[in-house]
C-alpha cells in the first residue's frame, strides 16, 4: 500500500521543477526541489513508491527530463492521471516512470492507501476497484528495462520505418 | 483516402504510406539542442554506448538559455557540451546566435517536407516552414545524437481554417491566444494542428512562427504551415539550391477535426494567470497595474515584432513605473531591428536592450519576478513560478499591447494609442 499524493489539472513543468533548479541533472538533487513552492510538504515527507494522482494534462509545458527525474528521485515509480501531456508522457517512460492513464483520479483523495496492479488494469482504493488504461508491452520493456537508455544499448542501430513497429 | 500533410512527410520519409496512430521509427533530418536538455542528452548518448553521433552535420548546437553563463554551474554545463562539440565535430554556434528556434529556422536547419527535433518544447515552432518538427526529452535526443532515429506516434490533424483580415493593431499573437483558448490546454494532446486559410496564406514568416510556436500550448506534438510562395521565398536565401515542391494535406484527407476562426472581429487577446489557454479580450483586464514588461523571446523577438511595437510607441517614452526588458530572438534580428534604428528608440523610450537570449521567459537566469509582482510578456508561458517567485503573475500578449501597456504602466488595448 502506498500514500497517494493529489494534485489538480494541469500541472505543469515548471510546477514541478522551476527553471532556477535546470542546471542540476542529479535525480536525488533534482528531487529537494520538487514541486517547490506549490507543494512544499511533498519533497519531505514523500516515501519511495508512494504514488502520484493527478487530474488532466499532468506535465504539460516544457521538455525537461529533470521532471520526471525529481519525481523519480523521491522515490515515485508510478502516476496516475486522467491525462498526461504528451512529451513529460515519453520522458517518463525514457527514465523509467510509469504513467497511467486512469478516469477516476477524481475519486481519489489525498492521503488515500492505494495498490496499482497495472498488468491487471486496475487500482485498488479503500478496497474499490478502478480501472487504468492499459499500456503497449514496448513500453513495459522500456520502464521495466530501468528507461530508454537500456533499451538503446541492445540496438546495433535504429529498425528504422519499415521494420519499425517497436 | 487522401493524406494529411503531416502523413504525407512521415510517408515520404518512410517510403511507405503511413497512417495516423502508426508507431513507426522514422529518420530524422536535424536535431537541436541547447545548454539546459543538451548535457543530459549527451549523458544518455554515452550511456547508450554512443561513441559517433550520427551525423555531425544534422546536429545543431548553441547555448540560449543561461547566456552569458549566469552561474558556475551554467558556465560547467556550456564547458561539458563545448567538449562534445570538438570531440565530435559538430558546429557550436555557442552563445553568439541567439535563441534556438528562431537560429533553427533561419540558419536553414530546416526545410519544408523535413522532420526535425529539438530538445524544448517549442521546437514545434519550425513548422512554420512546412515541416514536421517536435519537442523531445533529452533520453530521446541521446537516443537520436547514437542512431539518427527516433520512434513516433504519427499524429491525426487539427485543421484550423483561419480567414478574414486583421484590424489594425491585431495579429498573429493575438491569434494563437485565441486559438489557444479555443482549443484549451490539451485539446490537442498527441495530435499536429495545421494552419490553413487565406488569413495564413497572407501571414508574413514572422508571425507563422508565433502561431506554430505555441501549438504545444495545446499540448501538440507538431503545428504547421503548408509550404507556399512565402515559405519558398524565406528558404530561398536559407538553404542554397533548394527548389519548391507542391506539399499539402490532400482535400479528402481525414482531420481528426476543422475548426473555422474569422480573425475580422478579433480583439487583442491577454493570456491571464497562470495558464495560457486563459485568453481574454484585452478589455477585460484593461487597467491591470504591472511591474515588468518583456518584449522578446523564441515567441516574439523578431523584427516584425519589434517594429509592432515602435509603432505603437511612436515618440512617446515607458512608463517610469515599470521596467521595460527588450531582447531580441537572434543575431539577426538584432542587427535589422539596430539598422532600423528601433534599438536606439527603444533604449531612450527607457527600455533595457539585452544581447539574444532566452531572458525572462523561462524563469532561470535573469529579469525574474518578487512575490507580488506582475509581468506582461510576448512569451508563450505564464505558468505559476515560470518567470520568478510562485507568487508572481504573469500575462501574455502582443508586442503591440505590451508595448502599449509599457507606456501607461497598466495593461492597455494598443488601439485605443
Amino acid at each position: 500500500m502506498m500514500r497517494v499524493w493529489k494534485f489538480g489539472d494541469n500541472i505543469d513543468t515548471d510546477a514541478i521543477i522551476p527553471g532556477r533548479f535546470l542546471t542540476i541533472y542529479d535525480e536525488k538533487e533534482l528531487a529537494k526541489h520538487a514541486f517547490e513552492g506549490i507543494r512544499d510538504d511533498f519533497s519531505r515527507l514523500a516515501h519511495d513508491w508512494d504514488i502520484i494522482v493527478a487530474g488532466r494534462n499532468f506535465g504539460c509545458g516544457s521538455s525537461r527530463e529533470h521532471a520526471p527525474l525529481a519525481i523519480k528521485g523521491v522515490g515515485i515509480r508510478i502516476i496516475l492521471a486522467q491525462s498526461f501531456a504528451r512529451i513529460f508522457f515519453r520522458n517518463a517512460i525514457n527514465v523509467g516512470l510509469l504513467p497511467l492513464v486512469c478516469p477516476d483520479t477524481d475519486k481519489i483523495k489525498d492521503g488515500s492507501l492505494i495498490v496499482v496492479k497495472e498488468r491487471e488494469g486496475i487500482v485498488l482504493i479503500d478496497g474499490k476497484e478502478y480501472p487504468v488504461e492499459p499500456v503497449p508491452e514496448f513500453v513495459y520493456r522500456i520502464v521495466e528495462a530501468a528507461g530508454l537508455v537500456e533499451y538503446a544499448k541492445q540496438l546495433k542501430e535504429a529498425p528504422i520505418c519499415t521494420k519499425s513497429r517497436l | 483516402m487522401g493524406a494529411t500533410i503531416v502523413e504525407k512527410i512521415f510517408s515520404s520519409k518512410c517510403s511507405h504510406k503511413i497512417q495516423a496512430g502508426q508507431v513507426v521509427m522514422a529518420p530524422v533530418d536535424a536535431a537541436m539542442i541547447h545548454d539546459i536538455t543538451g548535457p543530459l542528452a549527451i549523458q544518455k548518448f554515452y550511456e547508450m554506448k554512443g561513441t559517433q553521433v550520427f551525423d555531425h552535420k544534422k546536429i545543431v548546437m548553441l547555448f540560449d538559455h543561461q547566456v552569458p553563463a549566469d552561474s558556475i554551474p551554467a558556465a560547467e554545463n556550456h564547458v561539458y557540451m563545448r567538449k562534445f562539440a570538438r570531440d565530435q565535430g559538430i558546429h557550436n554556434y555557442d552563445i553568439a546566435e541567439g535563441v534556438c528556434h528562431q537560429v533553427v529556422v533561419e540558419k536553414g536547419h530546416v526545410a519544408p517536407g523535413e522532420i526535425v527535433v529539438g530538445a524544448d518544447s517549442h521546437t514545434c515552432m519550425y513548422g512554420a516552414v512546412g515541416a514536421f518538427a517536435t519537442g523531445i526529452g533529452s533520453t530521446d535526443m541521446g537516443f537520436v545524437l547514437k542512431f539518427g532515429a527516433l520512434y513516433f506516434r504519427v499524429p491525426e490533424t487539427i485543421r484550423a481554417d483561419v480567414y478574414g483580415t486583421f484590424q489594425n493593431r491585431v495579429g498573429a499573437k493575438d491569434l494563437i491566444l485565441s486559438i489557444v483558448a479555443d482549443i484549451g490546454a490539451d485539446g490537442a494532446t498527441y495530435k499536429a494542428i495545421e494552419f490553413f486559410g487565406d488569413t495564413i496564406q497572407q501571414m508574413d514568416m514572422a508571425g507563422r512562427m508565433t502561431c506554430c510556436n505555441m501549438a504545444i500550448e495545446m499540448g501538440a506534438k507538431a503545428g504547421i504551415v503548408p509550404p507556399d510562395a512565402t515559405t519558398w521565398k524565406y528558404m530561398k536565401d536559407r538553404r542554397a539550391g533548394i527548389k519548391p515542391f507542391e506539399l499539402k494535406s490532400d482535400s479528402n484527407a481525414m482531420f481528426a477535426e476543422q475548426r473555422r476562426y474569422d480573425v475580422s472581429n478579433l480583439q487583442p487577446q491577454v493570456a491571464v494567470p497562470h495558464n495560457v489557454d486563459l485568453g481574454v479580450p484585452v478589455s477585460k483586464v484593461a487597467g491591470t497595474h504591472i511591474d515588468q514588461v518583456f518584449i522578446g523571446s523564441c515567441t516574439n523577438g523578431r523584427f516584425e515584432d519589434f517594429v509592432e511595437a515602435a509603432e505603437v510607441l511612436g515618440d512617446r517614452t515607458f512608463s517610469p513605473s515599470l521596467r521595460v526588458i527588450i531582447i531580441p530572438a537572434s543575431r539577426e534580428e538584432y542587427l535589422k531591428t539596430l539598422k532600423a534604428g528601433l534599438i536606439e528608440k527603444f533604449v531612450k523610450a527607457g527600455a533595457l536592450v539585452e544581447a539574444p537570449c532566452c531572458g525572462p521567459c523561462m524563469g532561470g537566469a535573469f529579469g525574474l519576478l518578487a512575490p507580488g509582482e506582475v509581468s506582461l510578456s510576448t512569451s508563450n508561458r505564464n505558468f505559476r513560478g515560470r518567470q520568478g517567485s510562485t507568487d508572481a503573475k504573469v500575462y501574455l500578449c502582443s508586442p503591440a499591447t505590451a508595448a502599449a501597456s509599457a507606456i501607461t504602466g497598466e495593461i492597455t488595448d494598443p488601439r485605443e494609442m
